[in-house]
């Protein structure tokens, strides 16, 4: 605050240095017992011993530093000044083209990826990880940037999801296609079931019973064996097929396979293509979806419910439908996600489910800026990426994980597309206009 | 005159505090009736009673709603008392959506209808005809109110970010698109400055004149409840001190002590509220 205050009258280098002055008058106070003084041990007896060259040396430091961070917090603090004034002008409205050309971009490359890396089994993965990540960002982006509800335990849809077809498909045949509604709907389903109880519940409190609520499902899923198959999981879950076609090296008797069908030779490349790209029209449906609602008077009210419960209630809102309806929606999304994760993997056991999996998407969606499409996006690539990068750190690299996020919270702490665009504008003659995405 | 709102016996208590003490009170339909009294008398704990915030400890708050004839505000959750009794509120320490734009402000406040419209949202997310014409209708309302309230040009400007003076009248512009049948508004003038406050003076007498809705006035800010209210009913304690016509109310020994304390001069009311009017 002070920064602000300071960079606006601007400090003479007078008063910088007595500022500097006055730290370094702290520092020798202190210092003198901290560091002045050492206790030595001197034949079995204590003695005091003096160490007044490295006092000397801690209240110079102090006076630099002082001086040094006096100087960037200013710096910091008008930098941040011009950014508020250039964002009230016309600055909204070109960050906003800005994202929307990135919008186009990312999409032309996420469409491209495949074919220019169609023998590059690592980076068709990777992407494949990155789009689950956006999908469940854009899912819990619902609850926790639109209607402000902090939910830690968001996995728990996901594993629902996931446990769902694989149960689905393993114990009662049922395809890919036909287990995606259902599963999603008892994803929703879960999360009625964990709304309701919370609804009067707000912030850290809220946050602390959801966290339960995810550990409860994976506890459940590791202890109840005959169900879920305990700690081992479930294996050879059925991989979606291409409209009918497996992607198996030998065509069955009475049909074709993918490979067979078109006339391909057969490659283990192409079942990862096509579930590439069933993420990526899974995460474009999410996308529109979730775009569309935010429009209309739900998504309306979820960031009104986010910027002021009471208000809501006394313009006639009824907090408890638009809640439930948040949590179930962004359950549905993540269970469709989790649909798709056990699809891909074939195998999931628990620990696909951990509270790091929740923590990393609440990341996603808190990095991202809260409530913003685009956010997600670039949040879970950076955290899917960095990760992989940090690979040739080998054990540092959760440490490096850890400083990219804390350092993309100072350099931007709103996330890093703060922009709200709004839902509609008032045109010049009165009519109302429809916001960009 | 028939009456609106019928307050009686109502009491609130929180543990051993009763912010309102045995309150009776008669609101007309399509007048200014003004709350007065000290801080702390109860005022807006009779609000939080009236828009179902609080439940009362005692007594009964019934509204003959021009549509839905009795209704009694006591046993509905607040979210009813806005959307079917049409009791509409605003707060003495601003209420708005701050990262919202002015316009989308006004247009949450239509939310039954529009999510009516929407049907469950399928007909929002094909963008149904039926759903885009309520969506422009709603929209034509707020751009009434805003024009009304002179607040056009922040249509688009995220709410929180503007003047104090600007968010209590948004505050006001919201409330109205609920469609209120008894507005009940707590200090809209603090903060505004004189020239403001006039222009609330001529917003609540248009409101209720021109409008027919009735209005529930809290206000310490004298030039404006005194030139403006009907009626006027003084609130010490959570008692009802004194009832009447601005002019009785002003020169009532009662209210004169409540507001200035004890051996004070008659009269001194008066020349405190034209000081305040100046
Ligand atoms: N929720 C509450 N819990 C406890 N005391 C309350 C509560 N709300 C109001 N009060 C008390 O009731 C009294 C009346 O408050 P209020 O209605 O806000 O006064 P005012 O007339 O200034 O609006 C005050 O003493 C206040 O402290
Ligand atoms: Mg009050």
């Amino acid at each position: 605050m002070s920064a602000v205050v300071f960079a606006h009258h601007g400090l003479t280098p007078a008063e910088r240095l007595r500022d500097a002055g006055w730290i370094a008058f702290v520092a020798l106070i202190l210092g003198v017992p901290l560091i002045g003084l050492t206790t030595v041990d001197v034949g079995g007896r204590l003695a005091v011993d003096t160490r007044f060259g490295l006092l000397a040396m801690a209240v110079i430091a102090a006076f630099g530093g002082r001086l040094l961070m006096r100087w960037s917090l200013d710096h910091l603090g008008a930098r941040k000044l011009a950014r508020q004034r250039a964002a009230t002008d016309s600055g909204a409205g070109r960050a906003q083209q800005v994202v929307n050309v990135l919008g186009w971009l990312a999409l032309g490359a996420s469409v491209a990826l495949p074919l220019a890396f169609s023998d590059n089994r690592y980076v068709v993965d990777t992407a494949t990880t990155v789009l689950i990540y956006v999908m469940l960002g854009w899912g819990l982006n619902v609850v926790v940037g639109l209607a402000g509800l902090l939910d830690l335990g968001y996995v728990a849809f996901y594993a629902v999801g996931a446990y769902s077809y694989a149960l689905l498909s393993t114990q009662y045949g049922w395809g890919f296609w036909e287990a995606l509604p259902v599963s999603g709907a008892l994803a929703a389903a879960f999360g009625i079931l964990l709304g309701y109880p919370i609804l009067r519940l707000r912030g850290d409190y809220l946050a602390i019973v959801t966290l339960g609520f995810g550990e409860i499902i994976r506890v459940i899923l590791v202890n109840w064996t005959e169900f879920s198959g305990g700690p081992n999981g479930i294996s050879s879950i059925p991989r979606p097929s291409f409209f009918g076609l497996e992607f198996t090296r030998n065509a069955p008797e009475d049909g074709h396979s993918f490979a067979s069908f078109f006339g391909l030779e057969f490659s283990a490349m192409h079942r990862l293509i096509f579930l590439y790209y069933l993420i990526l029209v899974l995460a474009l449906l999410t996308h529109v979806f979730v775009s569309r609602l935010r429009k209309l008077p739900v998504g309306r009210a979820w960031e009104a419910l986010r910027e002021d419960e009471i208000a809501c209630k006394a313009m006639g809102m009824n907090t408890t439908n638009i809640k439930l309806s948040a949590f179930a929606i962004g359950a549905m999304l993540g269970g469709f996600a989790g649909v798709f994760f056990a699809a891909r993997q074939g195998f999931i056991s628990p620990e696909s489910f951990t509270f790091s999996e929740s923590a990393i998407i609440l990341a996603i969606v808190v990095l991202g800026g809260m409530g913003s499409q685009m956010g997600v996006v670039l949040a879970a690539t950076l955290l899917v990426l960095i990760p992989e990068f940090g690979r040739n750190f080998a054990e540092y690299r959760m440490l490096l994980f850890g400083m990219a996020m804390v350092l993309i919270m100072v350099w931007r702490p709103g996330g890093l597309l703060a922009h709200r665009e709004p839902t509609l504008r008032l045109s010049a003659d009165g009519k109302a206009a429809k916001g960009g995405a | 005159m028939s009456t609106l709102l019928s307050v009686r016996n109502l009491t609130m208590r929180f543990g051993g505090l009763t912010a309102i003490d045995d309150l009776s009170l008669e609101v007309p339909a399509g007048r200014i009736t003004g709350i007065i009294g000290p801080n702390g008398a109860g005022k807006t704990t009779l609000f939080n009673c009236l828009t179902g915030f609080y439940k009362p400890t005692v007594g009964t708050l019934r509204l003959a709603h021009p549509q839905h004839g009795e209704m009694r505000l006591e046993k509905l959750p607040s979210h009813r008392v806005a959307r079917d009794a049409q009791v509409v509120r605003t707060f003495q320490n601003i209420r708005l959506f701050p990262k919202m734009t002015v316009l989308e402000n006004l247009i949450v406040a239509q939310h039954n209808v529009l999510q009516r419209a929407s049907r469950f949202s399928i007909a929002g997310l094909f963008s149904l005809p039926g759903y885009r014409q309520a969506e422009r209708a709603a929209v034509a309302r707020a751009a009434t109110w805003l024009e009304r309230l002179q607040l056009t040009r922040f249509a688009d400007h995220a709410a929180g970010d503007l003047p104090y003076g600007t968010q209590r009248r948004i505050e006001i512009a919201r409330a109205l698109c609920v469609d209120p049948v008894l507005l009940c508004l707590d200090e809209p003038a603090a903060g505004l400055n004189p020239r403001e406050s006039a222009e609330l003076n001529e917003l609540l007498l248009y409101l209720c004149r021109e409008q027919g809705v009735a209005i529930l006035l809290i206000e310490h800010d004298m030039s404006v409840v005194m030139n403006v209210s009907d009626h006027i009913c003084v609130i010490n304690y959570g008692r009802k001190i004194a009832e009447g016509a601005p002019d009785a109310v002003k020169n009532d020994p009662h209210v004169i002590k409540a507001y200035l304390g004890e051996d004070e001069e008659e009269g001194v009311m008066e020349e405190y509220t034209e000081e305040r009017a100046s």
